[in-house]
């Protein structure tokens, strides 16, 4: 340690006189101050106390929001990063209180979210020792944390946490864990100020950019007939919107999302040709493998985007762009790899490649997309069955939100129907576990959605299964008064597993068959007011009582039973054999 | 088709990292065979050699990872053929045995083996040299009533470059930047953000 505070030299002249006695707890409320955190999402503890106990001197400057599990903590700064674009934070305690969050580091680092968890941890002495409430959470963290390290010395604090925000933001960002043991928080120590952490000797947050690539980029783009860019989150988290409209514009490229990558481009977009993978749109999976050259923004190639990979965009020459070298050649072999943040990378693109339209080629995604509307789209959104679809949910919801509203999903078939009809006017509005596929997210992440973006409506969408894996956070919205407006597609089911049970298990439905209780009257039991429907006609002024309540509400949709998410790519078939129905 | 390789990866020494590259292994279901870890010639930064039997698709991508690591501070593989690379052995055997039967000094100049202790009860040999240089050593002393054997993880050096701040340069060069750019912090102890 004695070299970090030999670190900031160039800062000596303005450096304060050290502060005596500061404990270890206080310096980790200055570093989130001086990072500019203003809220927290956690559960106090045994071994957190010390930090806890500062915490009550700090209440003005930071917002302390009290979940009702660790799990609900860390989703719900991950839904806080999501809408905000800045870093969630979590406080935990040892034990139990930090082996509750795995869950949500594995989701953050899938999904690549930025997050700094902090856990309280036994005292030094007695590590090791099987004491009450220890865990070993440094090592059950490792694989799905981007860094994390435990501090054992409060004089360690300052520079620590400098690095863990700066880890947690930087390139390709991801969570982080710091495990503070109890004597450290007490520990009182000459506390010297706070200096944040701009380099780390051992990391390179990106890659340095290479020209001639960006030029050999831009040739095969010249030079192709039928481009098709596809795009991830990356656009999104390298705040390279702007940058990237600018590409596709010029470029005159259809492009297509994964679900990511959903909302950084609005829906009506001309050149939005739409969804990738699995459930996605007819045009853009086939035309993957009829394209010349894929060019490829800040995603990667996941196996429910490329279906079976020997069959994927074969033809194609690739071009990769990515902040993560390790994502080039991962699973889709290269032509061109474009290394580094998008944002500076996409500039120098957009400048080489030529004004350009297709209007044939794009014409091919549009004939496309009328096919599926006939045989899936239109049955969905426009349905002749008694029963309600969980499409003309999400179809009314666009007519009422305009498109404005954060959606936040929660993982299965509401998922997939939510992410193919929403409507979305601006980016970070679409927030969803991905990577990891997380039930129960939707609800805690809808929470931190909310405190991230207070000024919009944020709608959770979640299904009768997901809701009840964490429904218990309804008692943070209640007693932290969050005005999230949860919308329940109950189909009975739990409906994806089904799905699968229908299509390729004979219809052995295995344990799919999910009792719920009475959601409306839990929901008034947390003082939420809400409403059950079932009915076509009851719908659109269900919704608009959801949206126009003041606070929290919940609205049930009953919907058809046995309803499947078509399109549908296989597993282990190409994108090309999607299925229509 | 699968092949050895050995993995050197420059890390911060920091508690922990042994974990979290092992477990980037374990992960894809690889064993480590051999695994050592050292100072390098750079003060603070360790070593690690690391041989496995992969593929080299496999090898590529899993080096990619294990850089992507904070405290990496850089990673590559190669072939037996591009290293060169010891092993060192040590053999316990009885005294009286291997005093009557076997000639020492054959043993001393034909293996180069040396003797570390020798006692009443047993000797320790000693051989620097690769796999098969110290398995034939075993197999000499065998007969004899071989007590115990151990051999350590492999050391290597690449052959082709001088030292870690060229090195890095070379690698540099070659992916991802065509600009050689040195890690303006690596000479800095003083200065470096580490803990």
């Amino acid at each position: 340690m004695s070299t970090i505070e030999k670190a900031p030299a160039k800062e000596k002249t303005d450096k304060k006189p050290a502060i005596t006695n500061v404990s270890g707890s206080v310096a980790v409320l200055e570093a989130f101050l001086a990072e500019g955190v203003n809220t927290i999402f956690g559960y106090p503890g045994g071994a957190i106390m010390p930090i806890y106990d500062a915490l009550y001197d700090y209440q003005e400057k930071l917002h302390h929001i009290l979940v009702r599990h660790e799990q609900g903590a860390i989703h719900a700064a991950q839904g806080y990063a999501r809408s905000s674009g800045d870093v969630g934070v979590v406080f935990a305690t040892s034990g139990p209180g930090a082996t509750n969050l795995v869950t949500g580091l594995a989701d953050a680092m899938i999904d690549s979210t930025p997050v700094v968890c902090i856990t309280g941890q036994v005292f030094a002495h007695l590590l090791g020792t099987d004491a009450f409430q220890e865990t070993d959470v440094i090592n059950i963290t490792t694989p799905v944390t981007k860094w994390n390290y435990q501090v054992t010395d409060a004089t360690e604090i300052p520079a620590v946490l400098a690095k863990a925000f700066y880890i947690a933001r930087s390139g390709r960002p991801g969570p982080v864990l710091i495990d503070i043991t109890k004597n450290a928080q007490l520990q009182k120590f000459d506390y010297e100020g706070y200096t944040k952490c701009d380099h780390v000797r051992s990391y390179r947050p990106a890659p340095i950019v290479r020209k001639e690539y960006i030029t050999e980029a831009a040739k095969l783009i010249n030079e192709a007939e039928r481009p098709f860019v596809i795009f991830g989150q990356g656009v999104i988290l390298g705040k390279a919107e702007k940058e990237f409209l600018k590409f596709i514009e010029k470029a005159g490229i259809p492009t297509a999302w994964t679900i990511m990558g959903l909302s950084a481009i609005p829906s009506d977009h001309p050149l939005n040709v739409g969804m990738l993978g699995m459930h996605g749109n007819y045009g853009p999976n086939v035309l993957t493998n009829e394209c010349d050259v894929l060019i490829a923004i800040g995603m990667r190639f996941d196996d429910r985007v490329t279906g079976r990979l020997d069959k994927y965009a074969k033809q194609a020459k690739v071009i990769h762009l990515d902040i993560d070298p390790a994502e080039v050649d991962k699973n889709v072999k290269t032509t061109v790899p474009v290394w580094g943040d998008c944002k500076e990378t996409l500039p120098l693109l957009t400048a080489q490649v030529e004004q350009k339209v297709y209007p044939q080629w794009l014409q091919k995604f549009r004939d496309m997309m009328k096919q599926e509307e006939e045989t899936c789209i239109t049955p969905e959104l426009n349905p002749t069955t008694e029963q309600l679809t969980m499409g003309e949910v999400i179809k009314t919801l666009n007519e009422l939100t305009g498109g404005d509203a954060i959606i936040v999903t929660d993982v299965g078939q509401h998922q997939m129907v939510a992410c193919r009809y929403a409507k979305f006017t601006q980016s970070k509005s679409n927030i969803t576990s991905g990577g990891l596929g997380t039930m129960g997210f939707a609800l805690p992440a809808a929470i931190g959605a909310k405190v991230g973006a207070p000024e919009r409506t944020t709608v959770a969408i979640i299904g009768d299964g997901g809701f009840q894996m964490t429904l218990q956070e309804l008692g943070t919205i209640m007693q932290s008064d969050i005005d999230v407006k949860i919308l329940i597609l109950n189909n009975q089911f739990l409906g994806m597993v089904r799905q699968w049970q229908q299509l390729f298990h004979d219809k052995r439905y295995s344990f799919v068959n999910i009792e719920s209780p009475d959601f409306v009257q839990l929901a008034k039991a947390y003082k939420i007011p809400g409403q059950s429907i079932s009915k076509r006609d009851d719908l659109k002024k269900a919704l608009t009582e959801m949206l126009n309540t003041k606070g929290a509400y919940l609205l049930e949709v009953m919907t058809g039973k046995e309803n499947n998410v078509f399109p549908m790519v296989p597993q282990g078939c190409s994108v090309a054999e999607i299925r229509l129905k | 088709m699968k092949q050895e390789f050995t993995v050197t990866v420059y890390t911060e020494n920091q508690i922990g990292l042994l974990n979290r590259i092992a477990i980037m292994f374990s992960r894809r279901k690889i064993n480590i065979e051999s695994l050592n870890t050292s100072p390098s010639e750079v003060e603070g930064i360790h070593r690690f050699t690391i041989v496995i039997n992969e593929l080299e698709e496999v090898v590529k991508k899993l080096v990619r990872q294990i850089e992507k690591q904070v405290e990496v501070l850089k990673a590559y593989y190669n072939t037996a053929e591009e290293i060169i690379w010891q092993e060192l052995a040590l053999y316990k055997v009885p005294t009286d045995e291997i005093a009557e039967k076997v000639k020492v000094e054959r043993l001393l100049r034909e293996y180069g083996a040396r003797a570390v202790v020798i006692r009443k009860d047993y000797t320790v040999f000693e051989t620097t040299g690769q796999r098969e240089e110290t398995n034939k050593l075993i197999a000499v002393l065998e007969p004899y009533g071989l007590i115990e054997f151990v051999r350590s993880a492999r050391v290597a050096i690449i052959k082709a470059s001088s030292g870690f701040h060229s090195k890095l340069k070379e690698f540099e060069k070659k992916e991802p930047s065509e600009d050689v750019i040195e890690n303006e912090y690596l000479g800095k102890g003083d200065e470096v953000f580490t803990m």
